[in-house]
């Protein structure tokens, strides 16, 4: 049972601030993913509640009590490497028990609950090798494992299947699911792959530069960035974003192209104001494409060129020159299409985000 | 079907001439050994026979027997020498590499003020020849009067070993990753348990070679032993080869056995240690 908050949690290796005062409450076994580029900041963070790295101001405090002097062992935390950091002179059984020899557990005891973590996750047939006689994917869950057999109240998670090849990445995503499910405990989880972050987390931090661009549930950063750079950072492929001005009731590109104002926004915005379009991929499709809109007000057609084709099978994607530069669309239930081809392409306006082009935070729409 | 035939024969061909090679660079690299374990048993009229005598004619251990009887009658104090050698060495050996090792996971691991400094200069204590210290050295351990003590020699040897091992042992500390010390301090370990129990058993077999080879630098020095020590309480297996070294005449069949039972103890503990040395035991850590 434990809270995690961060308050005003800063981190600074000389001048550098490689962490700006970021606050976050985590509740309960609750899955909390840490998102963000390389050199955001989510792994001091993380490294930090480990206290693995000491705390330059601000607090941490897990289960209402601030830790920010424990030592690791003292935080009843578990935490899994993204090098799975598995102890090579040790059998995975020695392993996974180690923690609990420290602890000085009976040995009846340390023998159960290796068992059981094993059997959590598969492990039974390997328990006799050393690390070094193991695939990826098994020291993977090796190191899970020695993380469940502490039973801590929180679990961290740095980047732990950013080693793995895709195939097992997946596989193993749908596993650490699954064991969230039978193991209660808070989880934190850090990743650069917003697809890892957006399945298995119940909220995202996005993270950049050392502060917290925006939390919320996968939905929420999804459907309602809070600004340009998560708008840019959660979804595959990005939303495209490109800069522009407001003039005579219209989007005005840089290269002079035009778009409709979407209603939502009509009355927020003011000639001459300076803005960033952004369109998901999802809501921008060759006509008869796509999902139709809920708001056929809000729908813009034009007639556009395809640059390039990348089929996926289910679906492709297609790229137009827009605005002075590529857009990407996705194509439901695909035709082929040849590079070259002019074809009638379907703008879903009400699905259209626009932020302050200076601050980068999302303007909001008239009725929410 | 020719070709692979050819081809077949080729690297046969090539492993054969590979194996000749090496046998005799292996030959020729064995031979001062051998050549000072067959001196030893043969007389000095063929030692110092020219044309070289290959094939002994007759051997005898008489040099051993001499060698363990009455000083002055071709006998020397060799179970005094030996029990100095083992003593300076052994203690300068377990001193060295326990600063070695202080120090070398200080290099390794921490991060402050002057690091790269100070590693710097103690390799560069390195580029000065131990003799050109030898006449410092006698004269101040004369002033403290430590002179022919075991004390001064251990001191010594300490002191030119440490940076070799700090050197040697920091090597290894950084190939052990560091996330191990990290996920066994979450495991619930103290810093110091994780260096016990996962850090310094991976550093292990680098730690054993530099312990070895702290302990034949101390064993086989002769330079400023000769100097520091004086008499059977204090001299070491090298200097007392000098006893066989008169005036006019060198013993060289007495000399040739002392080497052999100054080589015998170095040799079986380099055997006994290099099980050890099974390099790879850190792979599988971490991600290969």
């Amino acid at each position: 049972m434990a809270t995690v908050a961060l308050r005003k949690l800063v981190k600074r290796y000389g001048s550098v601030e490689v962490v700006r005062g970021i606050d976050l409450e985590i509740a309960d076994r609750e899955f909390i993913a840490l998102v963000g580029p390389s050199g955001c900041g989510k792994s001091t963070t993380l490294r930090m509640i480990a206290g693995l790295e000491e705390i330059s101001a601000g607090d941490v405090l897990i289960g209402g009590e601030i830790v920010n002097d424990l030592p690791p062992r003292a935080r009843n935390i578990s935490m899994v490497f993204q090098s799975y950091a598995l102890y090579p002179h040790m059998s995975v059984r020695e392993n996974m028990g180690f923690s609990l020899v420290i602890a000085k557990r009976p040995k009846d005891e340390i023998t159960r609950r290796v068992a059981e973590a094993a059997e959590i996750l598969h492990l039974e047939a390997l328990l006799d090798r050393r690390p070094s006689q193991l695939s990826g994917g098994q020291r993977q869950r090796v190191a899970m494992g020695r993380a469940i057999v502490r039973q801590p109240e929180v679990f961290l998670f740095d980047e732990p299947l950013s080693n793995l090849d895709a195939k097992l990445r997946n596989e193993m995503r749908t596993e650490i699911k699954k064991l969230h499910a039978k193991v209660t405990a808070t989880v934190i989880y850090v990743t650069h792959d917003q697809v890892e972050a957006m399945t298995l987390a119940d909220r995202i931090v996005i993270m950049r530069d050392g502060h917290i661009e925006q939390v919320g549930t996968p939905d929420d950063v999804f459907h309602r960035p809070a600004t340009r750079f998560v708008a840019g950072f959660i979804g595959s492929p990005p939303m495209n974003l490109v800069e522009a001005r407001i003039d005579q009731g219209q989007i005005v590109f840089g290269n002079g192209d035009l778009l409709p104002i979407p209603p939502a926004f009509a009355s927020v915005l003011a000639t001459g104001q300076k803005i960033v379009f952004g369109l998901r991929p999802d809501d921008l499709y060759p006509t008869g494409h796509g999902l139709n809109s809920a708001h056929a007000d809000a729908v813009h057609q034009r007639e556009m060129r395809v640059n390039l084709t990348e089929p996926l099978g289910n679906e492709t994607l297609v790229f137009f020159d827009f605005a002075g530069r590529d857009w990407v669309s996705r194509m439901l239930s695909p035709r082929p299409l040849l590079a070259g081809a002019s074809i009638a392409v379907t703008f879903d306006l009400s699905h259209a985000h626009l932020f302050d082009a200076t601050s980068g935070a999302a303007l909001t729409r008239k009725g929410g | 079907m020719e070709r692979n035939l050819a081809s077949r024969r080729w690297s046969r061909l090539a492993h054969l001439g590979r194996l000749a090679g090496l046998t005799l660079a292996m030959l020729f690299i064995c031979l001062p050994g051998a050549w000072i374990v067959i001196s030893a048993m043969r007389p000095t009229v063929e030692i110092m026979a020219k044309p070289p005598v290959w094939i002994p004619h007759e051997l005898s251990f008489q040099a051993f027997i001499s060698m363990f009887g009455v000083v002055g009658q071709g006998g020397v104090p060799v179970f005094a020498y030996f029990r100095n050698s083992l003593i300076i060495s052994l203690t300068s050996t377990v001193v060295a590499i326990a600063i070695g090792m202080s120090g070398g996971y200080a290099f390794a691991r921490f991060r402050f003020r002057g690091k790269a400094a100070l590693f710097l200069g103690l390799m560069l204590t390195r580029t000065v020849p131990g003799i050109a210290l030898s006449l410092p050295l006698f004269i101040i351990y004369a002033r403290l009067g430590i002179l022919d003590t075991h004390f001064a020699l251990i001191l010594t040897y300490v002191a030119l070993n440490v940076p070799f091992t700090i050197w040697l042992i920091d090597g290894f500390f950084r190939q052990v990753p560091k996330d191990l010390a990290e996920a066994a301090q979450i495991d619930g370990c103290t810093r110091w348990q994780a260096f016990w129990r996962v850090e310094f058993p991976l550093a292990g077999p680098g730690i054993a070679s530099s312990g070895i080879f702290a302990f034949l630098t101390s064993w086989n020095e002769f330079a400023l032993a000769s100097q520091i020590t004086r008499s059977v309480a204090s001299k070491t297996l090298p200097v007392g080869l000098l006893d066989y070294t008169s005036e006019f005449t060198i013993d060289w069949r007495g000399m040739c056995a002392l080497a052999v039972i100054m080589i015998a103890p170095a040799l079986t503990l380099t055997f006994i240690i290099q099980k050890h040395l099974v390099s790879g035991l850190t792979f599988g850590a971490v991600k290969g």
